[in-house]
């Protein structure tokens, strides 16, 4: 970003906060952690009445940098800027909204970086396995210390979407609406399946060191560099990968080598690549976990209806034409068991060519969506 | 927010407080009208995207569905009625998606265009040529409405399923009534409502 030519819709720059908890956390593990931390971002002001909070729930490679930008040095805003400022589809304007990072990851909330109090050396592989329902408690006791009794909205995608099903199973009370996008009640055998490549591509990797590779220069990079290659596969979608690509080549002609060829094949080695600079390899382990891990059925005799039972918010489910890794099928069984159990929830299917990553796009309707659907809620609450 | 002779005809049919599930609810209009003067709870099934928009923006709960997959996400009786304003025709198995409709509701509410009523006998018996009218403005070959039917046929449809007729009324394109239609309404009528039920 250069100074001067800040876009008039963005937030601008953004310092993160880091909230403190002394206390300890049970974990669904049975594992304790004593004391974390949790960093997050916040954008807009939080009204008198505290009724204006929206959360956002981050996804697997996600943080709490959502919107604006760090230093006026930054190329890239947040990663959901295009949809959170001023007169956005997240309007920064009506609404207060609060990003906070996840523990277990890599960007400043307590995870296999942080000290271990007990060592004084980097948790490693030895910080304890979380679940999406250890986050969505964690994020609850973010709300207490910002004073905020009730969200207004929780929105996620992917990974973010399980978090918000999980505040709205957990938390009933404390939330009134949620939008759930492209999420999935759970994991399929195929999606377990790709994690389990990921996670072998990584702990195969002869600099891993069973996760003890801290203390040395060689990190396993190459191992992260394939699983975030092979995730980014299934982000993107058949058709958005040819219409990028096609079958072009780096040099016009073919070379008959193992190097780079094609140019998906230099995109995806710069996509890993780049990812293992900004990503901790024994995190990415551990998020792949809580993906696999969540399933809120399995405690309601495998019923996802009766599962939801509690919950009180509204919902409404979005998700994406191309996404192939949490298809329109997946959103589908999300909106059975709400209808089944009664509750209030909109559901619409977006045409979209990018695949899961959909999520992420700024496309028109799917936009126009998120604002009509966030009026009617600030209307509700008579913010103007 | 005005409603339609026809949907104001269904909304004085529906109880307060009942749960309604509207297939094909377009912008949400009736569903809200229904919310908000009658307390009736439920949702909206559409297909059309702009429309959706146009049904979270009045709070009506609604589900993107494509009707001609019929209703398997609800069980028996889950709602007290199941209306369809103008759908009927376009739908492609008509027959079954009134049998879901009795399944899923304990009534049911359709209304469609008459293509019985004496503009439309005229323009194929005299013209020659398939009826056009404010009701029914497409061409042949551009129409959504590939399932028209008359009050007979529909009746008879009915009556083939064991489906009990509990209302009937007809209006003109202007949603109007008039004493002619209700004594010829398979000649008169315009568009048809009917309230009904499957017995066992």
């Amino acid at each position: 970003m250069q100074e001067g030519t800040r876009p008039v819709d963005n937030v601008g720059l953004v310092e993160p906060k880091t909230a403190h908890f002394s206390e300890s956390l049970a974990l669904a593990s049975g594992s304790e952690l004593h004391g974390f931390d949790i960093v997050y971002e916040t954008y807009g002001e939080l009204n008198k009445e505290r009724s204006n909070a929206i959360l956002i729930c981050h996804a697997l490679s996600g943080d709490h940098h959502v919107a604006g930008y760090h230093t006026p040095q930054d190329k890239k805003p947040g990663w959901w800027d295009n949809a959170i400022g001023p007169n956005k589809a997240i309007d920064t304007n009506r609404f207060f909204v609060v990003s906070p990072n996840n523990i277990g990851g890599c960007s400043g909330s307590t995870g296999p970086l942080t000290k271990n109090p007990e060592t004084n050396k980097p948790y490693g592989p030895d910080f304890p396995l979380v679940t999406v329902e250890d986050w969505v408690k964690t994020q609850a006791m973010l709300a207490d210390q910002l004073g905020i009794d009730v969200w207004a909205v929780i929105i996620g995608g992917s990974l973010g979407g399980m978090q918000c099903l999980e505040w709205s199973i957990a938390y009933p009370d404390r939330l009134k609406h949620t939008f759930v996008i492209a999420a999935a009640p759970k994991l399929s055998t195929q999606n377990i399946a790709f994690n389990e490549v990921a996670r072998q591509a990584i702990r195969s990797d002869q600099n891993f060191n069973e996760g003890h590779y801290y203390e040395t220069d060689d990190k396993p990079e190459l191992g992260l560099m394939l699983a975030r290659m092979l995730g980014h596969i299934t982000y993107l979608s058949d058709d958005a990968l040819d219409e990028k690509f096609g079958r072009e080549l780096r040099d016009g002609k073919l070379k008959f080598g193992y190097d780079a060829e094609f140019q998906i094949e230099s995109y995806l080695r710069h996509q890993g690549r780049s990812f293992v600079g900004r990503f901790d390899a024994n995190s990415y382990l551990l998020l792949t976990k809580v993906l696999d891990y969540f399933d809120p059925a399995s405690d309601a005799g495998g019923s996802l209806a009766k599962a939801m039972a509690p919950a009180t918010a509204e919902f409404l489910v979005i998700s994406f034409s191309s996404d192939w890794r949490f298809s329109p099928e997946r959103s589908q069984e999300i909106v059975s068991a709400l209808l089944d159990a009664d509750k209030s929830v909109s559901y619409i299917e977006i045409q979209s060519k990018q695949g899961h990553d959909s999520f992420l796009m700024p496309i028109p309707r799917y936009h126009q969506v998120l604002s009509t659907a966030l009026d009617r809620i600030a209307e509700g609450l008579g913010i103007s | 927010m005005s409603l339609r002779t026809d949907q104001s005809l269904i909304a004085e049919w529906v109880k307060p407080g009942s749960r309604v599930l509207d297939l094909g609810c377009g912008d949400g209009t009736l569903m809200a009208h229904l919310q908000e003067q009658q307390e009736v709870k439920g949702y909206g099934l559409e297909i059309d995207e702009e429309n959706i928009v146009q049904c979270i923006h009045k709070g009506v709960d609604v589900i993107q569905t494509d009707l001609d997959k019929g209703l398997s996400e609800f069980k028996k009786d889950t709602f007290d009625y199941v209306i369809m304003t103008q759908t009927l025709q376009a739908i492609r198995y008509p027959d079954k998606l009134l049998k879901e409709m009795t399944r899923v509701g304990r009534e049911a509410i359709v209304t469609f265009p008459n293509m019985g009523h004496w503009k439309n006998r005229i323009q194929l018996a005299l013209a020659g040529h398939m009826p056009k009218s404010k009701t029914l403005p497409y061409e042949w070959y551009n129409t959504p409405n590939i399932h028209l039917c008359t009050l007979t046929d529909f009746e008879n449809l009915c009556g083939a399923n064991n489906i009990e007729i509990l209302d009937r009324a007809t209006v003109d394109h202007e949603h109007q009534s008039s004493l002619g239609m209700k004594l010829f309404p398979n000649l008169l009528g315009e568009i048809a409502i009917y309230r009904f039920r499957q017995n066992d």
